[in-house]
């Protein structure tokens, strides 16, 4: 059953619930997109599927291709192949990026598999080329004194290089400017097929325009209120969050 | 290029691994010498005796004694596990053959085995100028390479310098580090034994560093060494020095002094990797004396040991002379780190950068002790002081004592310092990209310290890297 399947989840963080009975599929090779107010629980939904450990589940289960991930380690859940374009990108002074990269896909390897340096920066620098980064990034510091699109864009980076076959942006689109967006948009775009699947956080509709997902949809107070098409994000931009309120959804 | 430089590095890394897992091991040795169990007068005439001393050090060594049993332990040094330490149990001297061999084949097979575990031939033959091995209190093995010692460069054992050299050795012999300076200067004076004599005559600018590697085997010992650079005029040299033990139940003691004398326009690099064992109080004196325009760079990194006590010195003595004190300590689990640095300005227009950085890990105690002093009567002296400090666990420890005393109004000083945590965010981003969270915490380790990382040679680079990150390993297991 090669899925990411959230089913009945009820989360919570420091007491408070944050998603209550959240149910969700995404199938190989499909892309969604949430969209919804601040504080609504997107963020929860996403740091929840990381595996991060502030968050309690009390009820329901998270699977990846039929297995549990409840209770697993972030890093294993990342193994799995999940990956997590954070919103807010962590700084890792004296870290560069070249190396975290390089660390990050070893740490997929077993230990004694061979890796080639050569080979590592060949497909980092055509990676590179693709996002319109220039080379002299790549030993920067991670994240340390990046503007808000730098992050952005060393977050797609790392995905590309790293391959997941599930992966959640969370608000990789603010930040980046209308260029900016094209070139992300395009670069995901080329990772689509039946072995990747996306879910894609917004506020806005810029970058679904170019990534037409094939699912869209609007979250409420820790739940789903409506889901269906890109229509829906056209509906949204006339009628607002308030008329998808829970219960009073298309 | 970027790539065979990378290739480098981790086929180097993956040595070193391979080195630092066989570094706690020993072999039995029958010491010809050995000036037993304690510390008095006859155990200062039985080294004296075994070393062929000249009159003039033997007094020197006796003189030594009685300061040393007048000198109280620096105050400061308000750690327990330091006063608990017995003199009276120690052992001062070990040796078996007083000469060291030119040769690695002549020294014996167990100490060649021991050098050889630690990696020294083969670093000899890829990158260095000269090569000497201590073991205990003697060194078994000292060569440099034949082209340097045709320029007149002096690399040999302490006991050497003074009997062959004596007019250079005598001149600057206690000139830099006083007897007098402290109790454990003291204590080195009178039982002194191996280190090196390094003289660069003027105007040779050695390429290559010279390596001396200082090996403790023996159980409830002090390794004494003192060490003695004079660079002359326009001369230049990096002298680097890398230290293990195998793990004792009882303690062992190591005090060594160094003294480096830069005179006009040359340069000193001195780097140390200290990676003693974890019952090994380490409590060293090492000072430096810059003369005019002359360069001093001590590198200093302490991993290892029970305590260190240590604060690398530069006398800035000449008009224009500068000074760098880089160090790193890691503070692991029941370790002190108290190591710092003191820059002492004595002349015009001299500057000083001091940049600090230490790790503390589980209940480990990293401090950094300093003193920058520019006096009234000098002009356009500058010192900058950066300490940094990162906290792993929430009971690691971490103390700044500063002491700066700058007069006039026509000097520059500058100190900034700062604490930080590893944070759960950073660790939480790395372990989402599939780092483990051992692995993740040493890379945020490894990059607080990156930028003086990279001062060192990239050998030695490498093999802080790959301490690091095994201590950190532990540290999170």
């Amino acid at each position: 059953m090669k899925a990411l399947e959230i089913k009945h989840l009820k989360v919570s963080i420091c007491g408070k619930v944050v998603l209550e009975d959240f149910s969700l599929r995404i199938a190989p090779g499909e892309m969604h997109a949430f969209l919804g107010k601040n504080g609504v629980g997107k963020t929860s939904l996403a740091k929840v599927i990381a595996g991060d450990p502030n968050y309690e589940i009390l009820d329901g289960d998270i699977l990846m291709d039929g297995e549990s991930i409840i209770g697993k380690r972030p890093d294993e859940i990342a193994r799995l192949g999940f990956f997590l374009a954070f919103q807010n990108p962590v700084e890792i002074p004296g870290v560069s990026v070249a190396n975290f990269i390089r660390a990050a896909m070893r740490a997929k390897l077993p230990k004694e598999a061979p890796f080639s340096a050569v080979d590592f920066y060949k497909e980092l620098y055509a990676k590179m080329e693709i996002l319109h980064m220039d080379r002299a990034f790549s030993s920067r510091s991670l994240n340390d004194g990046f503007s808000g699109g730098e992050k952005k864009r060393c977050e797609i980076l790392q995905m590309m290089m790293l391959e997941p076959r599930y992966a959640i942006f969370d608000e990789t689109d603010s930040g980046l400017d209308v260029d900016a967006i094209k070139i992300v948009a395009s670069a995901v775009n080329n990772m689509r097929s039946e072995n990747f699947s996306a879910l894609i956080i917004t506020h806005h509709s810029k970058l679904l325009e170019q990534l037409r997902p094939d699912f869209v949809h609007i979250l409420s107070a820790g739940k789903i209120a409506a889901s269906g098409s890109m229509e829906l994000v056209e509906n949204l931009e006339k009628f607002g969050y308030d008329f998808f309120r829970e219960g009073e959804g298309a | 290029m970027i790539f065979s430089e990378r290739a480098k590095e981790r086929e180097a890394m993956d040595n070193f691994q391979q080195s630092m897992d066989e570094a706690n091991f020993r072999c039995d040795v029958d010491y010809k010498y050995d000036a037993g169990v304690g510390l008095s007068h006859q155990t200062i005439d039985y080294i004296s005796d075994a070393k062929n001393d000249a009159d003039w050090i033997r007094k020197f060594r006796h003189a030594a004694l009685e300061k040393f049993y007048e000198t109280q332990l620096p105050k400061w040094v308000t750690n327990a596990d330091v006063h608990s330490l017995d003199f009276s149990r120690i052992r001062y001297y070990l040796a078996n053959d007083r000469a060291p061999k030119t040769s690695w084949e002549n020294v014996s097979p167990d100490i060649k085995e021991t050098f050889e575990r630690l990696g020294i031939p083969e670093k000899e033959r890829k990158f260095l100028a000269g090569v000497e091995a201590q073991f205990d209190s003697e060194f078994a093995y000292s060569r440099m390479r034949e082209e340097l010692g045709k320029q007149g460069v002096i690399f040999v054992d302490s006991a050497e310098g003074l009997n062959k050299f004596p007019e250079i050795f005598r001149r600057f012999f206690g000139t830099v580090v006083p007897v007098s300076d402290n109790k454990f200067s003291a204590l080195n004076g009178a039982v002194f034994s191996g280190g090196s004599f390094v003289y660069i005559p003027r105007g040779v600018r050695v390429k290559q560093p010279l390596q001396a590697y200082f090996r403790i085997n023996a159980e409830n010992f002090g390794q004494f060494e003192r060490t003695l650079i004079v660079v002359d005029e326009e001369a230049e040299v990096t002298y680097m020095e890398g230290c293990t033990a195998p793990k004792f139940e009882t303690s062992t003691l190591h005090s060594a002094v160094v003294e480096v004398v830069a005179l006009k326009n040359s340069k000193v690099q001195y780097v140390t990797v200290q990676n003693w064992s974890s019952n090994v109080f380490n409590l060293v004196t090492k000072r430096a004396v810059a003369h005019e325009c002359a360069e001093i760079k001590w590198i200093d990194c302490n991993i290892g040991s029970r305590v260190t006590v240590k604060y690398p010195a530069i006398y800035l003595k000449g008009k224009g002379a500068k000074g760098e004190i880089l160090s790193i300590a890691v503070a692991s689990d029941g370790q002190i780190q108290d190591t710092g640095a003191k820059a002492i300005h004595l002349a015009d227009g001299t500057t000083s950068n001091i940049v600090s950085k230490s790790v503390s890990f589980q209940t480990g105690m990293a401090s950094y002790r300093g003193i920058v002093s520019i006096p009234n009567h000098l002009k356009g002296c500058k010192n900058n002081t950066r300490c940094d400090a990162l906290l792993v666990n929430p009971t690691s420890r971490t103390a700044t004592f500063p002491k700066i005393s700058v007069a006039g109004n026509e000097n520059i000083v500058q100190h900034e310092a700062s604490v930080s945590r590893v944070s759960e965010e950073q660790i939480f981003y790395m372990q989402q990209r599939g780092i483990p969270e051992a692995q993740a915490m040493s890379l945020s380790v490894n990059g607080f310290i990156n930028d003086l990382v990279r001062e060192f040679p990239m050998e030695y680079s490498v093999e802080m890297k790959r301490l690091i990150e095994m201590q950190t390993e532990k540290a999170v297991a």
